[in-house]
């Protein structure tokens, strides 16, 4: 049997709104899923660090301070540098749709705005892990 | 209010009140009227005594119909729109727009490095200077951002919890630069830690430290700062998180009651900080069910002040409150719609008796609001205001079977919940022990299931969802913007006197480790040598270590 699914949720920077990463990681877990949440204020560094040592296979990021630009591709520096830049990075929150092409072009897989089914990203998740 | 003659019936202490008050504050017109030439009077009432005792006549104790005696009929609520972004500059001239518009209150939101005490150059800054607020780092920005504001003219509300203590600092120093003594200035902190830790995440210390330093600021402003108000016990942020309409006001309430207990330990008197309370609540989609909880939240705090803590002057017993639209119930899709929910929620707030108002923006959940769309929330509270006719008489919908039916109901289900919080050891307990937190995500997961499953509907998402248009013009925030505001605390840092920076932090320092001490005159000095809220903060971090989440 394949073994479960394993995510890792992260907030990278200062935001707090945390709402959105709790419903989704509650989410997931009733898909079968199994999810680590990092809790607030993780640097990039930190939060590569922890894809690593629980062995996860896919990182989502939610920010809603707009801060996005600046720290989704930091995350994915900070994978590649140790080594980890075969995980796959999602992202969500407060994104406006302008940005999204440069989020994907910096290696983010997809980004889910705000209204986002929570099915969506479950299956999402699926498909990307087990093809 | 003065002392009641306790002869004279409820009623003729009101007419006594309102008559007073109306010669301070005129009412707005002579004659309020409908289209139809009818008369609105001041208040319509039930003639059934037992109705009236549990609500009082306004003004009176408990306050069910508001707190003024004429409410709107003199003055309507202060419309207060919340805005800041970028550097302190770009967000002054934001502000003088807004009171150029007909704003009547500022409102200052700082971004996050300010909030959580890190100063624009620091690493855990990167990528958020200047994002959802201003960015402030030390007084040098402060006085930018109060650039001919006249601060004996405007109150100014700061949404600042953790370095509360600095940011009023700073805007007491600015005002002191003005000419205009501490007595004069007026405005609001939000310095509400504990729904930090609930809902809202810019938290720095832990509890115990961070009610002292509030405590502090009770003691300081009762001294020197009467006007200000010390604290907005907020349960917007529980709601926006997830929680139900009464477990917004009960752990509100509870969070409220335990400043309360923490100012009394310190040894203030209840009626010496009370009256400086505020409170901030979110008006939320349930029309019926907002209007009952504002009313029934100022109940319930009425009679715990008076009959919980003792409270003798009415003013303390006074639930005065900000509220602002519900942020979380707007839509990415379809945008426009968002003005109608915005309309909606506001008109609740309004009709629920509250002092203040701020309306979100249509764009808030794609990005920051444009000038464009923050004018059309702004204008939504004057149509409301001086075109619906609904401030014309007091607390227009009491009596109404429904209304006053929710409104006891609501103050039942709250007390429960204060009941069970008292049972785990009080707000702060609680809030240690996460047994908020595990109730608001609880509820937030059921909403979301519940959209899932379209058992709630929410326009233009789960129905009537259509091809999304071109997304609306939104508002950027300059990339260059961090690099600037860093190189602009460079230069302050390099005019300053440094020396007199390390002493005053040093003072502060050795204060800190004295429980007994208030930090707050300390502060002041740091500021006024131009140290900035990352150093300040830094210090504190030292002596009171950090709040890691539960």
């Amino acid at each position: 049997m394949r073994r479960k699914i394993r995510v890792l949720f992260a907030k990278p920077g200062l935001d707090g709104h945390d709402r959105g990463v709790l419903v989704i990681s509650q989410a997931l877990r009733d898909h079968g899923m199994e999810v680590i949440y990092t809790g607030l204020r993780q640097s990039p560094l930190q939060i590569a660090q922890a894809a690593i040592q629980e062995d996860v296979d896919v990182v989502g990021l939610s920010s809603l301070s707009g801060a996005h630009r600046t720290l989704f591709p930091k995350v994915i520096e900070e994978l590649e540098k140790q080594g980890a830049g075969y995980i796959p990075v999602v992202g969500g929150g407060v994104i406006p749709s302008e940005d999204i092409p440069y989020l994907l072009e910096k290696g983010v897989k997809k980004i889910f705005t705000s209204g986002s089914c929570t099915d969506l990203l479950a299956n999402y998740i699926e498909e990307l892990i087990n093809p | 209010m003065g002392v009641n003659n306790q002869d004279s019936t409820p009623r003729e202490r009101w007419e006594t009140a309102a008559s007073k008050m109306i010669k301070r504050f005129a009412e707005r017109k002579e004659r309020f009227i409908t289209s139809s030439n009818i008369e609105v009077k001041r208040l319509y009432e039930s003639k059934r005594k037992e109705e009236v005792g549990n609500l009082g006549y306004p003004g009176q104790y408990p306050y069910t119909r508001g707190i003024h005696p004429t409410m709107y009929r003199s003055r309507f609520w202060t419309m207060r729109q919340y805005a800041g972004f970028g550097s302190a500059k770009q967000t002054n001239q934001r502000f003088r727009y807004l009171l150029e518009q007909g704003q009547t209150g500022l409102s200052v939101a700082f971004d996050l490095p300010t909030q959580i005490g890190y100063d624009s150059d620091d690493v855990m800054s990167e990528g958020e200077v200047g994002k959802v607020g201003v960015a402030i780092d030390t007084l040098n920005d402060m006085e930018q951002l109060l650039s001919g504001i006249p601060l004996d003219k405007v109150s100014t509300s700061m949404t600042i919890n953790a370095p509360a203590s600095i940011l009023l600092c700073m805007y007491l120093a600015v005002g002191e630069k003005q000419g205009v003594p501490f007595e004069k200035i007026a405005g609001t902190i939000q310095n509400d830690i504990l729904k930090e830790y609930i809902a809202r995440g810019t938290y720095i210390f832990p509890p115990k430290p961070s009610m002292r330093l509030i405590t502090n600021i009770f003691e300081f402003c009762n001294k020197y700062v009467p006007r200000f108000n010390t604290i907005s016990i907020s349960g917007y942020h529980i709601r926006e998180a997830g929680s139900n309409a009464v477990q917004e006001v009960a752990f509100t309430i509870a969070n409220g009651m335990a400043y309360v207990d923490a100012a009394i330990e310190s040894g203030l008197k209840v009626d010496d900080f009370a009256s400086r309370l505020a409170f901030f609540f979110n008006a939320h989609n349930h029309l019926f069910e907002e209007i009952a909880k504002f009313r029934a939240a100022r109940r319930i705090w009425a009679k715990i002040m008076k009959e919980y803590y003792g409270a003798k002057d009415s003013n303390s017993w006074k639930l005065r409150f900000h509220a602002q639209t519900a942020g979380s119930t707007l839509t990415a899709q379809q945008p426009d719609n968002n003005i109608v929910r915005v309309t909606l929620q506001a008109l609740s707030a309004v009709l629920g008796g509250t002092q203040s108002l701020h309306t979100n923006s249509r764009d808030e959940a794609l990005s920051l609001p444009t000038e464009d769309s923050a004018r059309i929330a702004l204008r939504t509270q004057q149509i409301i205001a001086h075109e619906s006719g609904v401030a014309d008489t007091i607390d227009p919908l009491a009596g109404s079977y429904f209304v006053e039916s929710l409104t006891d109901e609501m103050e039942k289900e709250v007390m429960k919940y204060l009941d069970k919080i008292k049972e785990i050891g009080g707000a702060v307990q609680a809030v240690e022990e996460g047994y908020m937190q595990r109730e608001i995500h609880q509820n937030a997961y059921q909403i979301q299931k519940n959209i899932e499953y379209q058992d709630e509907i929410v326009v233009g998402l789960n129905k009537f969802t259509v091809d999304e248009e071109v997304e609306p013009d939104l508002l950027k925030v300059d990339e260059a913007l961090e690099k600037e505001q860093i190189d602009s605390l460079r230069v302050v840092r390099d005019k300053r006197d440094n020396k007199k920076v390390k002493m005053t932090l040093t003072a502060l320092k050795e204060n800190a480790k004295d429980e007994k001490a208030n930090l707050i005159p300390l502060i002041l000095e740091a500021v006024k040598a131009y140290a900035s809220v990352g150093e300040i903060c830094h210090v504190l971090r030292e002596e009171f270590g950090e709040y890691r989440g539960v």
